[in-house]
């Protein structure tokens, strides 16, 4: 009796196994630490961003270097995006000029961009104190932060964008 | 005209009953189907003499490893070719020639492409897909252990949120299908669902978003609520029966039927799950909607239902008066297509036009409807009506609700004008 009963246990735990689903499992594990060399994401309460920091001082002379050929001087723009301005375009029916000042909702982002995209020519070549100084240097440009702020893990999620309120999320509503 | 003909006309201007083609011959009314047949084709006038051409007459080409459309297909091809402003590097798009082609499904050859720092030369030996963030167990998998997973195909239109963007202009921009809104295609795309690589994983149940990102140049990422990867993304590895071309992602993009194209992220490299999203640089200072007012629409993902009739249409021109079968195309990200219906008098009157092909779900949706031209002006249209109720809005009504500058998911409905010449252009009606 007691060897029935157990083969009919051992039966009933294979089909259960049977039916649960079964999946090839070829995912090598890897640790979060090992995960870091590829994780570039930047949330906006600050969480990835990584230790370091850059003055808006800085950051004009790293901008002068590597970025004002395509975004022009001072941010101003062309062939590139403008950096810079537009504060005041946004309402009516005038023309929109959608920047990192008048536009953008969220001081992280620029983080998270530069450092992943810019410059254009040779991505993910910055240094996170060159990626900070032009942070603080495009937000001083926009009349954001001023000329002596220094941004760092800390400083930088605390920076209001001014758009940010004109945001809001539709998901999982519908638009008409 | 003949009575049978009038009989067939269902809205004006010369739009007839979607069923008259399918009567020619037919039993029953084949008088009626034989007189709308024949009455409307111009036959050549004089006709010709047969020959027995050249290539009849000498054995042909023998086999190659993989062949390419007819030197005679020149014009079925990828553009405009956006100039560079960066010395040959740099973002944009090329649009696919809508109006050359036929059908629901896009050759791979001309599929339409934006990619924001060029095409990546990815050896796939080398290529690894990380799954991290808020899991039990990060993973990360080879396209060779990806190869092995049980596999799923669907069709389904990948459409750049910025396509049509030039329909909200003041005035008509010149332009065909395939400039004004050649930034829709629409493949059968086969991978492995993203969900059982998260459920590998062990999806922790704080995270509610996922950003997902390219191993391109731009690193493209994108954050994509988790309710959406559970219900029917896909790790794409195949499209049209090949591997993913390069422009399209190579050897592996996001698949997220219905959702805004730049989220469907190509090269995909890595996909990290978060509590909240990213709000990466895609999805703030672009692909949001500036309404009136300055507010900003953020995270509308699906693309309305759409349509544009492809044939007549800018560069495919009408020739002589006569019977003509009006041809386009419709699409909704948000299911399938119920109806599709087509004016030739600016809007005023309506006819349905047959749904021809398979009709599914996030897919290209082919509609077909016989146009007796007249000969005399014309304003061609077509609006889609999809599973939800959703009706493709007028110009009017869209930038009545939006205002005129929020630049994408623009939907409303293109009016073609067909002048007393033949010649179609894009027009506000
Ligand atoms: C070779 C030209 C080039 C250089 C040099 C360059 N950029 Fe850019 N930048 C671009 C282009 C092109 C884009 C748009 C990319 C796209 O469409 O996705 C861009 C976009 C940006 C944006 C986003 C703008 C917006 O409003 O969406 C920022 C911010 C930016 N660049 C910052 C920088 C910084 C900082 C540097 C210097 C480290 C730099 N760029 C160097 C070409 C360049």
């Amino acid at each position: 009796m007691f060897t029935r009963s157990l083969a009919f246990t051992a039966a009933l735990l294979v089909s259960v196994a049977a039916n649960a689903a079964e999946t090839p499992n070829l995912g090598t594990p890897i640790t979060e630490a090992e995960a870091k060399a590829w994780d570039l994401s930047i949330l906006p309460n600050g969480e990835g961003l990584p230790p370091g920091r850059g003055s808006v001082q800085q950051g004009e002379l790293i901008y002068e270097q590597k970025c004002q050929g395509c975004h022009a001087e001072k941010g101003a723009g062309t062939p590139a995006d403008k950096l810079v301005g537009g504060q005041g375009t946004l309402n009516g029916d005038v023309p929109p000029v959608k920047t990192v000042g008048s536009y953008w909702p969220y001081a992280t982002t620029l983080f998270d961009y530069i450092r992943r995209a810019m410059p254009l020519a040779e991505p993910q070549s910055l240094t996170a104190d060159e990626v900070y100084a032009l942070s603080a240097y495009i937000l001083n440009l926009n009349g954001i932060v001023g000329a002596r702020a220094t941004m760092d893990a800390k400083s930088l999620p605390k920076v209001k964008m001014p758009n940010r309120d004109k945001f809001f999320v539709v998901y999982p509503g519908r638009f008409p | 005209m003949s009575k049978e003909l009038d009989a067939d006309q269902v809205a004006g201007n010369g739009l007839l009953d979607r069923r008259v083609f399918l009567r020619q011959g037919g039993g029953i009314i084949g008088a009626v189907g034989a007189a709308v047949g024949l009455a409307g084709y111009s036959r050549p006038v004089e006709a010709e003499t047969l020959v027995v051409p050249e290539w009849t007459k000498k054995p042909g080409a023998l086999f190659e490893p993989y062949t390419q459309p007819s030197k005679y297909e020149t014009k079925v091809a990828r553009g405009p070719i956006p100039p560079s402003p960066y010395n040959g590097i740099g973002p944009g798009s090329v649009r696919a020639p809508l109006q050359h082609l036929e059908g629901m499904i896009t050759p791979n050859g001309v599929h339409y492409e934006r990619s924001h720092n060029g095409v990546p030369d990815i050896d796939p030996a080398g290529h690894r897909l990380l799954i991290h963030g808020l899991v039990k167990k990060p993973l990360v998998f080879t396209l060779d252990a990806l190869s092995r997973y049980p596999m799923t195909s669907r069709i389904s239109f990948v459409e750049c949120a910025g396509n049509s963007g030039g329909m909200y202009a003041e005035k008509p921009a010149e332009g065909t299908a395939q400039s004004l809104h050649g930034l829709v295609s629409c493949a059968e795309w086969t991978g492995v669902p993203l969900a059982m690589l998260l459920e590998e994983a062990g999806v922790d149940p704080s995270a509610k978003w996922l950003v997902a990102e390219g191993a391109d140049a731009a690193a493209m990422s994108r954050s994509v609520p988790i309710e959406k990867v559970m219900d029917d993304a896909l790790v794409a590895l195949y499209q049209n029966g090949e591997r993913i071309r390069p422009a399209n992602g190579y050897p592996m993009r996001l698949l997220l039927p219905g959702w805004q194209g730049n989220m469907n992220v190509k090269w995909l490299r890595r996909i990290k799950l978060l509590r909240e999203p990213a709000q990466t640089k895609d999805e703030t200072s672009k692909y949001s909607l500036l309404l009136k007012e300055g507010k900003v629409a953020q995270f509308h993902f699906p693309l309305d239902a759409k349509s544009v009739i492809t044939k007549p249409s800018p560069g495919v021109n009408m020739t002589s008066p006569g019977l003509y079968e009006i041809s386009g195309i419709a699409w909704s990200g948000n299911g399938k297509i119920t109806k599709v219906e087509v004016s030739a008098d600016g809007g005023k009157s309506w006819a349905e036009a047959a749904l021809s092909g398979p009709v599914l779900s996030k897919a290209i949706t082919r509609f077909r409807l016989p146009w007796r031209w007249s000969g005399g002006p014309a304003v061609l249209q077509s609006r889609a009506i999809d599973e939800t109720g959703y009706v493709q809005p007028t110009r009017e009504k869209l930038i009545g609700l939006r205002g005129s500058r929020s630049q994408y998911h623009c939907n409303l409905i293109t009016s073609w004008g067909v002048a007393a010449n033949g010649e179609v252009k894009h027009v506000y009606a």
